[in-house]
C-alpha cells in the first residue's frame, strides 16, 4: 500500500467512518446565522478506509516494539503491556477531574501514594506531579527557584548558572522564568569546571542546574564540593532528571545535595514516548522548596485523599493535575519493580553502555574514556576525518533496521553518538549493534559512498530540509488535493 | 524470580562484566562515593502482573466511573463519544512507543499524521498555520499571551473576566514570572495601548457566545492581537475564530477524541496567521521531497526550538503530545464534515432541552440570555453542593458548582453522550429538592 496519499485524496461527499447517537430531544431554536459557519471542509472517508490508512502510517514508524532505539539522554526502554492494560480501565478514563474528591479516591489514593515513592526514591520531602513533560517540569522547578529567593527576599538573584552539556530545553526554561543564563564549562575530563563555577557563583545566582549523572553518560564525582560551594553562595542545586535511570534505587539524589529535581516518567519510569508526548514531568523538592510547589498536590487526611494547595504555591503551571494517565503507568512500574527491581534495572542499564562502550572504543573515538554510567558518548571524528559525518553513520544505521543513538548532542563533543541502550536490551542485541557500527566504522573507509547516501533501505531517503523550511508546506487545503 | 524485562541471564552478564574489565557490576559505579550509592527504599513488595492487575483494578474500581452516571459536568473536560477506531490506532505501539521523529526517515508514520492533525486543525478554525500540539488548552493559552508579547514588544496582556478562570492562572503563572503583566479587564473597558494581546473565550467559561466584533475591533484599534480560546466540538456548527480575524486560535483538543482520565493527557491545541509562524512555540512538520524526489515530512522551522535555539528559542516546549494529536487527527478524520456537525447539533439541542426544562422548575433559572452552545449557567434555589449531594445518590453527577463566583449557580454541560433518559431523571430529582 502506497503511503503516498492524504485523507483529502481518499474524501469522497457522503461518506462517513462512524456512526452517532440519534437526536431524541426535540431540536431547540437555532442561534442567529451570524454565530453560524458556513462551510465546514473536512475529509469524509470510511471506516475501513481510515483503518487501512493509519495502519499503513504506523508502519512506516519505529518504535521501541520495533527494535533497538539508543536514543541518549531519552532512555528509551521497553514499555510494560499490562501497564496500557491497566492504564485505559475506564475506572481510569472515565474519571472527569471537577467529580467530587469522595468519587475519585482511588485516583487521588494512587497520585498520593505516586508523589511519595518518587519522593523516596529520589530522597527529597515533597513531590508534585502537575507538570506535563520534562521541559514543563524545568519550567516549574525553576519557578519555585524564583519563588524562594523572592520570599527571603533577596531580589539580587537574577541568573541560572548551566553547564555547556546542558539540554538546550534548559536555558530555554530559565528565559522562560525571567532569568538570565550563563554557562560553567567542563573540564578536560567532562566534569564541570570547578574553578570557573567558583568564580562565576556569586550572589546575583539564583541557582545551578545540573544533569547527574551529566550528559557525557559520567558521574561528577565533585559533586558534594559543587553543592557546598553553591549552597554556600546562597543559592540553590537543581536536577534535570533526565539521566536518573542510572540511579534507580541505588542513588538518591537528593543526598547529593539537589535541592530539586525534575523527573520524566516517560523515561525512567517506563510510560512510553508517544512519539513525542505525552510525558510526565514531576519535580520533587526538598523541605526548603515543598512550600512552593505548584497547586495542587494529594494528601491524606483521616483515611481521606484530597487536594490541597502549598502555602506560598507558585500557582497553576497546568489546567487541572498533570497527566494522570501517565502517572498511573509509573505507579505500575514502581509497585511491580519494588525497590531491589528498580536497583536490578540501573545496574542493568549502566552494565549495557559500559558495554557498548568497550565493545566499540576501538572503532570511535571515545573522549571521556572513563567508566560511564547509563549512557556512553562517542565522536565520529575519526570518519570525519574520511569525510564521513555523523549524520551519515546515523543514516546507514537504519539501512541495518537499527534506530540511532542521538546525534550532535552533547554540544562540548564533536560528532558526537550519544548512545543509552537501556536495561531491557539483551546482550544478543547489544552484540548486533556493535556489528552493524563496526561494518559501518569499516564502510566509512572502503566505501564512504554508501554512508553519504544512505539510509537506502527506509520508505524514503534522505529528506530535504531545506526545502521544507525555504518553502514552507505546513498542511493541506481541501480544495487543493495532494498529487 | 528473574525480571521480565531484563533479558539478560546471569552467564551473560558475567561475560559482558568480564569484556568490560571488572568483577563486579558494583565497580561500574565506583565514581559514586561509597556513602551515597547504597541507598535502601522503603517501597511497597513488587507485584506480579496478575497482582499488579488486581491491585490496580481496586483502585480504579474506588473512582465512580462516569460511564455508570449521568454526568452533566463540563467546564473544560468533556465527555464525547469517541469511537473504537480512534483507540486502536493510538494503541499500535509503532506510533506510542516511537520517540520524537528525530530521524525522519525512521518516523514517516508520526510525521505524516501529525502534518494530517496540523491540516485538520487548520481546516476546523479556519486558521492558516497549526502546530503539532502543546501540553493543554491552559498552556497553549498562556504560551499565546507570551508570542503576542513577543510579536508587539509590548509587556502586558489582557484577558477577559469571562475566561475559565483556572486558566487565567496560568496564564498569569506564565505571564508573571517572564516579568510581563496579566491584566484582567471586564466587556466594557477600553484596551490600553500598551497591551499586546485580548484573549477572550469563544464560547465563554459560562457557556454563552461573547458578542466577538468588538473585541476584534478594540483589540486590532489597539494594534494588540487577538487570541480566542475555542471549544473545537462548537466547531461543527459555529464560526470558526479564522472567519472573525482571530489572530492566534488555541483550545483544548480533549474533546476531539481524547477521554477525560481525571485530567489529562491531554493536548493543546494552538494556531495563528501564516505570517506569525517563526515567532511560534512548539513543533512544526512539514512537507518535502527526498533525494529521489519522493514526498515526506520533516520536522520543520526548527530555529525555534530550545534543542537549536537554547535560550533564544521561542518557548522551552519540547514535547508535542504527538499520541494526542494522532487521537485528533483519527478523530477528525473518522468524524469527517458530517459527522462534526452531527456531534455538535447534538450537544446544541439536548443542552437547550435541558437548559429549558431545568428553568420550568420552581426556583431554577437560567443566569444568562445569550446563546449558548452546550454548557449553561443554572441558579438554583438551595446550594449546589447539596443539590449535587442528592444527584449522586441518584447516580448523577451534576455540574460545577460556580457558586464562589455567581450565587447558588451551577454550570451545567450537556454532550450528546447524554441521553433524553438521562436529562428528564436529572429534572426529575431537581424537582424534588
Amino acid at each position: 500500500m502506497s503511503r503516498n496519499y492524504l485523507l483529502p485524496d481518499i474524501s469522497r461527499p457522503g461518506k462517513i467512518g462512524c456512526s452517532l447517537p440519534h437526536l431524541d430531544v426535540p431540536p431547540a431554536e437555532l442561534p442567529p446565522k451570524g454565530l453560524l459557519r458556513r462551510e465546514l471542509e473536512l475529509p469524509e472517508v470510511s471506516e475501513t478506509e481510515l483503518v487501512r490508512y493509519f495502519t499503513a502510517l504506523s508502519k512506516f514508524n519505529y518504535g521501541v516494539d520495533t527494535g533497538f532505539y539508543p536514543l541518549g539522554s531519552c532512555t528509551m526502554k521497553y514499555n510494560p503491556k499490562c501497564h496500557e492494560d491497566i492504564a485505559s480501565l475506564s475506572g481510569f478514563t472515565s474519571i472527569h477531574p471537577y467529580q467530587s474528591e469522595e468519587s475519585a479516591q482511588g485516583a487521588l489514593q494512587l497520585m498520593c501514594e505516586l508523589q511519595e515513592y518518587l519522593a523516596e526514591i529520589t530522597g527529597m520531602s515533597g513531590t508534585s506531579l502537575v507538570p506535563m513533560a520534562g521541559a514543563h517540569g524545568e519550567l516549574t522547578g525553576l519557578l519555585m527557584v524564583k519563588a524562594y529567593h523572592q520570599d527571603r527576599g533577596d531580589k539580587a538573584r537574577k541568573k541560572i548558572l548551566l553547564t555547556d552539556s546542558s539540554h538546550g530545553t534548559n536555558p530555554a526554561s530559565a528565559v522562560m522564568c525571567g532569568f538570565k543564563v550563563d554557562t560553567v564549562p567542563s573540564d578536560n575530563e567532562g566534569n564541570l569546571d570547578l574553578k570557573s563555577l567558583e568564580s562565576m557563583m556569586n550572589e546575583e545566582v539564583a541557582a545551578l542546574i545540573l544533569t547527574m549523572p551529566t550528559t557525557l553518560g559520567l558521574f561528577d564525582p565533585q559533586i558534594i564540593e559543587i553543592s557546598q560551594l553553591v549552597h554556600d553562595r546562597g543559592g540553590l542545586l537543581g536536577g534535570d532528571g533526565a539521566n536518573l535511570n542510572a540511579f534507580l534505587g541505588r542513588v538518591k539524589i537528593g543526598e547529593l545535595g539537589y535541592d530539586y529535581v525534575q523527573l520524566n516518567l516517560h523515561k525512567t519510569f517506563s510510560t512510553p514516548h508517544g512519539g513525542g508526548g505525552p510525558g510526565s514531568g514531576p519535580v520533587c523538592a526538598k523541605k526548603n522548596l515543598t512550600d512552593f510547589l505548584p497547586s495542587p498536590l494529594v494528601t491524606k487526611d483521616n483515611k481521606k485523599h484530597m487536594f490541597i494547595s502549598p502555602a506560598k504555591s507558585i500557582g497553576r503551571v497546568g489546567n487541572f493535575y498533570g497527566n494522570f494517565g501517565v502517572m498511573v503507568k509509573a505507579y505500575a512500574y514502581i509497585r511491580s519493580l519494588g525497590a531491589e527491581g528498580l536497583k536490578e534495572a540501573s545496574e542493568n542499564a549502566v552494565l549495557n553502555a559500559n558495554y557498548l562502550k568497550e565493545k566499540l572504543k576501538a572503532y570511535y573515538y571515545l573522549p571521556y574514556d572513563r567508566t560511564c554510567m547509563h549512557e556512553v558518548v562517542f565522536s565520529g571524528k575519526r570518519q570525519k576525518a574520511k569525510g564521513v559525518s555523523t549524520l551519515d553513520i546515523a543514516k546507514r544505521l537504519l539501512d541495518y533496521g537499527l534506530h540511532p543513538p542521538t546525534v550532535y548532542f552533547p554540544l562540548i563533543v564533536s560528532e558526537a553518538l550519544m548512545t543509552e541502550p537501556t536495561e531491557t536490551e539483551s546482550k544478543g542485541t547489544l552484540d548486533a549493534y556493535v556489528n552493524a557500527m563496526k561494518e559501518i566504522a569499516r564502510e566509512a573507509t572502503e566505501n564512504p559512498e554508501i554512508l553519504h547516501t544512505a539510509p537506502h533501505n527506509t520508505p524514503v531517503r534522505r529528506l530535504d530540509d531545506v526545502r521544507a523550511v525555504r518553502q514552507p508546506d505546513l498542511r493541506w487545503h481541501m480544495s487543493k488535493k495532494s498529487s | 524470580m528473574p525480571s521480565p524485562y531484563l533479558p539478560n541471564t546471569d552467564a551473560e552478564r558475567n561475560a559482558m562484566l568480564q569484556e568490560i574489565g571488572v568483577s563486579s557490576v558494583e565497580e561500574l559505579f565506583h565514581d559514586i562515593p561509597e556513602r551515597f550509592r547504597h541507598a535502601r527504599l522503603k517501597l511497597p513488595t513488587p507485584l506480579s502482573e496478575f497482582e499488579l492487575k488486581e491491585e490496580l483494578s481496586r483502585l480504579a474500581n474506588l473512582n465512580a466511573n462516569l460511564d455508570n452516571y449521568a454526568c452533566f459536568l463540563g467546564a473544560g473536560c468533556y465527555r464525547h463519544f469517541i469511537p473504537s477506531v480512534v483507540g486502536h490506532i493510538t494503541g499500535r505501539s509503532e506510533f506510542y512507543t516511537a520517540y520524537t521523529p528525530y530521524q525522519a526517515e525512521a518516523s514517516q508514520g508520526t510525521l505524516q499524521a501529525t502534518y494530517e492533525y496540523q491540516s485538520l486543525v487548520c481546516q476546523l478554525t479556519g486558521m492558516e498555520v497549526s502546530n503539532a500540539g502543546m501540553y493543554d488548552g491552559s498552556t497553549a493559552t498562556a504560551e499565546a499571551a507570551i508570542m503576542a508579547c513577543i510579536i508587539t514588544k509590548r509587556g502586558k496582556a489582557a484577558v477577559l473576566n469571562t475566561v475559565n478562570p483556572t486558566y487565567r492562572e496560568v496564564i498569569d503563572t506564565y505571564v508573571r514570572n517572564r516579568n510581563l503583566t496579566l491584566e484582567t479587564i471586564e466587556s466594557n473597558s477600553n484596551l490600553s495601548s500598551d497591551c499586546a494581546c485580548l484573549i477572550v473565550q469563544q464560547p465563554n467559561f459560562f457557556g454563552h457566545f461573547e458578542g466577538i466584533e468588538p473585541y476584534v475591533q478594540k483589540a486590532h484599534d489597539a494594534g494588540a492581537l487577538l487570541i480566542v480560546i475555542v471549544d473545537p466540538i462548537s466547531l461543527g456548527m459555529f464560526k470558526p475564530p479564522g472567519d472573525y480575524g482571530a489572530d492566534i486560535a488555541v483550545a483544548e483538543g480533549q474533546p476531539l477524541g481524547i477521554p477525560t482520565s481525571f485530567g489529562g493527557p491531554y493536548l493543546g491545541i494552538f494556531t495563528c496567521r501564516q505570517e506569525y509562524v517563526r515567532q511560534m512555540p512548539g513543533r512544526l512538520v512539514g512537507k518535502t521531497v527526498d533525494v529521489n524526489g519522493k514526498p515526506g515530512y520533516v520536522m520543520t522551522i526548527v530555529t525555534r526550538e530550545q534543542y537549536i535555539r537554547r535560550e533564544r528559542a521561542t518557548s522551552n516546549i519540547c514535547t508535542s503530545e504527538a499520541l494526542m494529536a494522532l487521537a485528533v487527527a483519527v478523530y477528525l478524520g473518522t468524524l469527517g464534515k458530517r459527522g462534526l456537525r452531527q456531534v455538535a447539533e447534538l450537544c446544541y439541542h439536548k443542552a437547550h432541552y435541558a437548559a429549558e426544562e431545568i428553568s420550568k422548575l420552581k426556583g431554577y433559572s437560567l443566569a444568562f440570555q445569550q446563546p449558548f452552545f452546550k454548557e449553561f449557567v443554572i441558579r438554583c434555589p438551595i446550594a449546589p453542593h447539596q443539590i449535587n449531594k442528592a444527584l449522586f445518590h441518584e447516580s448523577i453527577v451534576g455540574g460545577l458548582d460556580i457558586s464562589h463566583l455567581i450565587d447558588n449557580s451551577m454550570l451545567f454541560c450537556v454532550t450528546e453522550v447524554n441521553t433524553k433518559q438521562q436529562i428528564d431523571r436529572l429534572v426529575e430529582i431537581l424537582g424534588t429538592l
